[in-house]
């Protein structure tokens, strides 16, 4: 047993001694199969931050009352101290039409536009948070409509309608992504396949020679398995430091650009995951095609 | 040894290349095949070596009967089998000593058992020093003596030798011819095929003449 161990270690270091020899090759081969590997994990990192993006949001699902613009501050003071009262409601938080104006001017930069105009546009705004018994999807929509129903509310309206479009679209997303990391993952069997097909017909004397000598086809299938095998894991390995050196990239300008919305949200790497899950998959891929290739191609040499 | 019974080989072109051959070979018997260029020589031993299989007959080998031995088992029927080849048919990528190593490594043997073995097949035809070399760098007697060496590394009980000595000058031919002999004497059944009568002449060895695909008595 050990023995057998022995040798199939020494015919992995051998294969990829073998790729060692020929360095320019090999890396062009595994450049490829980088590429495509880094592809589909590039896009799930960034669908999965963007779900969990979502998933943020998802406890902060909330109502926005409008109130009617003729409201005073004391009406909407008194209405708010009612709405406290409601069990749907966790809690809410008053902004005049004053303090709307200048979020609106701080975020938007518009600000000089906004003080030639006549009189403040925006209306005085109550921030509903549901709580739990009101935030079920069967009652909330109840809250909604009462809200709504209130004459110091001109318009309730409930912010959860862009986060569930927003799912919509991560979830096709992923299944897009699903779709590719399949297609990618079969040229990447080809790729080794087809690699693999030229090294069996670049060693066909040799190949002669073994099966002369009494080699059994597992013996002589053996080396480009793994050499398979080697193309597909350090095609793995190239497609994670790819990624890895991209969101060291990207992740500057992606907390830049969060701040901006005064979220700390960061890109999540899944860096370590992705350590294991890259070139074990490439692995995987690498010896399907190989195993292709020799299938087909190491019964037609036979020795003459 | 080997037992020949009305063999015939027909190639898809219809070229009969065996026509009805019988012959038997002893245990322990060292012989010559000859023939001219188209008598069935290379036939006969890639049916021996099952590169190729009989169109009909039965060949015998070892009291192995060839004709039913499955695909499979083919790889454990050839390492009982040293096979010399004209053009040595070494690994040029690889050291002296891996490629004598190569039918050991096959065959599962151990590394400290490979190495031992390996030099004293080595030593046996006198190339021990050059055990790192790559073949490219031997001359041609000299690879010629490493493709035997690696015929006789695993000590199989039959020894084939197909035009051993065609590219080598008289010399060197009566030594390859001398190796093969004292395999003989330690009990190898040694079949040589040759057309180099001048040095079997002076040999005292049985020769099995082909003529046509027939034997010629």
């Amino acid at each position: 047993m050990t023995n057998y161990l022995l040798r199939h270690l020494q015919v992995m270091l051998f294969s990829l001694g073998r790729l060692w020899r020929q360095p320019v090759a090999s890396l062009m081969t595994i450049t490829v199969i980088g590429i495509a590997l880094v592809l589909p994990a590039g896009l799930f990192v960034l669908s999965e931050n963007m779900s969990s993006l979502s998933n943020r949001w998802d406890s902060a699902s909330q109502i926005t009352l409008f109130l009617q613009k003729e409201l005073t501050p004391q009406q909407a003071q008194q209405l708010s101290d009612e709405l406290k009262e409601w069990s749907t409601i966790e809690q809410l938080h008053y902004q005049s039409a004053e303090q709307s104006l200048d979020e609106f001017r701080q975020l938007s930069g518009l600000g000089e536009v906004l003080d030639s105009l006549p009189s403040n546009p925006l209306p005085a705004i109550i921030i509903v948070e549901p709580s739990d018994e009101g935030a079920e999807k069967a009652t909330i929509g109840k809250l909604v409509t009462q809200l709504n129903d209130l004459p110091q509310v001109e318009q309730a309206q409930l912010d959860m309608e862009w986060l569930q479009r927003f799912r919509s679209i991560n979830k096709m997303v992923q299944r897009g992504i699903s779709i590719l990391a399949i297609l990618l993952s079969l040229s990447v069997v080809l790729a080794i396949g087809n690699t693999i097909r030229l090294a069996i017909l670049s060693r066909e004397s040799e190949i002669r020679v073994m099966k002369l000598v009494g080699a059994t086809d597992r013996f002589i299938r053996r080396p480009f398995l793994y050499t398979g095998f080697w193309y597909g894991f350090l095609g793995g390995l190239f497609a994670w430091v790819t990624l890895v050196l991209t969101m060291g990239l990207l992740s500057g300008p992606v907390s830049e650009l969060a701040g901006h919305y005064g979220s700390d949200f960061s890109l999540h790497w899944f860096g370590g995951f992705l350590f294991l899950i890259l070139p074990f998959t490439g692995a995987m891929l690498g010896i399907s095609g190989a195993w292709l290739a020799v299938g087909r191609h190491l019964h037609l040499i036979e020795p003459s | 040894m080997i037992h020949f019974t009305d063999v015939y080989k027909r190639y898809p072109n219809n070229y009969e290349a065996l026509s009805g051959l019988s012959f038997d070979l002893d245990e322990g018997e060292m012989a010559f095949l000859t023939g001219h260029s188209g008598a069935g020589k290379s036939t006969l031993l890639k049916l021996i070596a099952l590169i190729e299989r009989g169109s009909h007959g039965q060949v015998i080998v070892g009291n192995q009967n060839l004709s039913s031995l499955p695909k499979r088992k083919i790889p454990f029927y050839r390492r009982q089998i040293g096979i010399v080849f004209q053009d040595h048919n070494l690994l040029h990528d690889r050291t002296v000593f891996d490629n004598v190593a190569l039918p050991l490594v096959i065959a599962g043997e151990g590394h400290r058992e490979i190495g031992r073995r390996v030099r004293a097949a080595l030593d046996k035809v006198g190339l021990l020093s050059k055990e790192r070399n790559l073949p490219i760098a031997l001359s041609g007697g000299e690879q010629q003596r490493v493709g035997i060496a690696r015929a006789v590394v695993n000590r199989p009980p039959i020894l084939l030798a197909d035009e051993p000595t065609g590219n080598l000058d008289p010399e060197l031919s009566r030594e390859i011819m001398n190796l093969f002999e004292q395999f003989n004497q330690v009990g190898v059944t040694v079949f040589v095929a040759t057309h180099d009568i001048a040095l079997i002449q002076t040999l005292p060895y049985r020769q099995v003449i082909l003529k046509q695909g027939r034997l010629d008595d």
